[in-house]
């Protein structure tokens, strides 16, 4: 393959086909490689899938996309050995236009995204593998394929790699992640009838629940566990840092089946068969861990860019925004005739003024607080189940009483001094 | 519903594996004299890695491409590349 593109597209997942569908759509000449068999066959998601940052590239989507349900109520435990403190929101106007927020399967909802960039013009290669970034006076001007005679030429290079980000890492663009930077997340979809799960999470057809448990789902370790109805299947899953799960020496999986058989997560899923076993990392390290996103020819957008918010499971949105600014910034890079890294910064400026890395930012010492200091999830869940349970059960205490006597077991337990470091640090990182 | 084991779960996933491995255990000696823990064999998602007393089995075909052995490796003694284009794991649900 000889010919030379505008701009070549490393990866087909969210970010990368956001990317190629609007330089597509704006007549760029668009080459997008994927090293699966079909887009979305790598790519794994717990789940929820953002209609705004969709909405912005193809309007009206839920009209033709493959989705499972609009989610209509987020629900969230603190959960203990045998109960959970539990709060969430449901709200019926969810569930109709322009709705909030869907639960997906990625493998079809992925080929179809990928569809429309090739309806749009672009040339979409699967089962290819870029092996390096080909660069000439520090100008990446192409890429080098698993493919024999595999080299390929283009104006720019968007590395939308993934998680892994191993061009990047080649580019010299960031370091080899610390296991406390990535989360090593395993599910499983779960087959279970539209009734049963109409029935179980109180929903009607098209309507659909996520619930994110905190606490004993991850033995107390710093990560979430989550469970998602599809249509007719749940997805079920469990993610710890990778740390965490070195410290702790956990399996991955025994945690996702302690899970399954927890008391409180059970019922949901009793009778259901499995259908597949995924995992994957997600690239948590947050503000500090973001690369350098442009240089001379090249652009980093989604996972690969680092860029997920993950106290509020965002990052296929981010995936999607920043494929788009990178496009909207290709565009404008071509009209100028200029691809060096003083005109692609343009991606970064763009990056660093939107709701991307603005929210990065707000929890840019989140991660480190909780990893460091484990008595959030190990202590206060289960203290706060205690106090829930001590509150609601009535066994003739007066209620002024009891209250003192919840007070008195925070601090007796960790002292009063501390629980107030506790409190001040946890507000200062998410604040 | 009864616990699935990891074997179990394995079967419901789709490979096509290579011939050639993408995982590489650079130095045998080195999971033996510097690693007790050895844990890779424990973190896996897939148990792709099992120690077999002098060396380091290394179960590519059912790996899912995590990256997961590659960062939390402590001594970096794993040599991680993706499988060749269109093969290794095949995803065909989340």
């Amino acid at each position: 393959m000889s010919e030379k593109f505008d701009v070549i597209v490393v990866g087909a997942g969210p970010a990368g086909t956001s990317c190629a569908y609007t330089c597509a759509k704006n007549g760029l000449k668009v080459l997008q490689i994927e090293r699966g068999e079909y887009p979305g066959s790598k790519n794994v998601m717990g789940g929820v899938l953002y209609r705004k940052q969709m909405e912005d590239i193809i309007p009206e989507f839920w009209k033709e996309a493959p989705l499972e349900r609009p989610v209509i109520e987020q629900r969230f435990w603190m959960m203990d050995k045998e109960s959970a403190v539990s709060f969430g929101y449901k709200g019926l106007e969810w569930g109709k236009e322009p709705y909030n927020n869907f639960t997906v399967l990625r493998a079809p909802f992925d080929q179809w995204f990928a569809k429309k960039g090739v309806e749009q013009g672009v040339l979409l290669i699967n089962e290819t593998v870029v092996l390096e970034c080909l660069t000439e006076n520090g100008k990446v001007v192409g890429v080098r394929t698993d493919r024999p005679d595999g080299e390929i030429y283009a104006d720019v290079v968007v590395l939308a790699d993934g998680v892994n980000s191993l061009l990047a890492k080649q580019l010299g663009y960031h370091k080899e992640f610390r296991p406390d930077e990535v989360a090593l997340t395993v599910m499983e979809v779960i087959n279970l009838s539209k009734d049963k799960i109409n029935d179980r999470f109180n929903l009607e057809d098209n309507q659909g629940c996520t619930i994110e448990i905190f606490g004993d789902s991850t033995k107390g370790n710093l990560g979430t566990a989550f469970i998602y109805t599809n249509k007719d299947s749940v997805n079920i899953g469990v993610g710890t840092t990778l740390s965490s799960m070195i410290k702790a020496k956990l399996k991955p999986y025994d945690l996702l089946d302690y899970l399954k058989t927890h008391p409180m997560v059970r019922p949901l899923i009793e009778g259901g068969e499995s259908a597949e076993y995924l995992a994957h990392l997600i690239p948590e390290g947050g503000y500090h861990s973001v690369p350098k996103v442009a240089g001379n020819g090249v652009l980093l957008a989604g996972d690969a860019a680092q860029l997920v918010n993950a106290i509020h499971r965002e990052g296929s949105n981010m995936a999607m925004a920043s494929g788009t600014l990178a496009a909207e910034t290709i565009i404008a890079a071509k009209e100028r005739g200029d691809y060096s890294e003083t005109s692609l910064n343009q991606y970064r400026e763009k990056l660093y003024q939107s709701f991307i890395i603005k929210d990065l930012e707000k929890y840019k010492d989140a991660a480190h607080t909780f990893e460091h200091y484990p008595q959030y999830f190990k202590e206060y869940v289960p203290m706060l189940n205690r106090a829930a349970n001590k509150f609601f059960t009535v066994d003739g205490t007066p209620k002024k009483d009891k209250q003192k006597e919840i007070m008195k077991s925070f601090t007796s337990e960790r002292g009063t001094i501390r629980v107030l470091q506790d409190m001040y640090r946890a507000w200062k990182a998410v604040k | 519903m009864s616990t699935k084991t990891i074997e179990e779960k394995q079967y419901l996933v789709r490979f096509k594996a290579d011939t050639k491995s993408h995982l590489t255990v650079l130095d045998h000696d080195i999971c033996m004299t510097k690693c007790p823990d050895k844990i890779c064999t424990i973190f896996c998602p897939a148990e792709v890695y099992k120690w077999e007393g002098l060396r380091m089995q290394v179960g590519y075909e059912g790996c899912h491409e995590c990256g997961s052995c590659r960062i939390g490796c402590p001594y970096q003694n794993i040599k991680w590349e993706y499988p060749k284009g269109g093969h290794g794991i095949v995803f065909r649900l989340a």
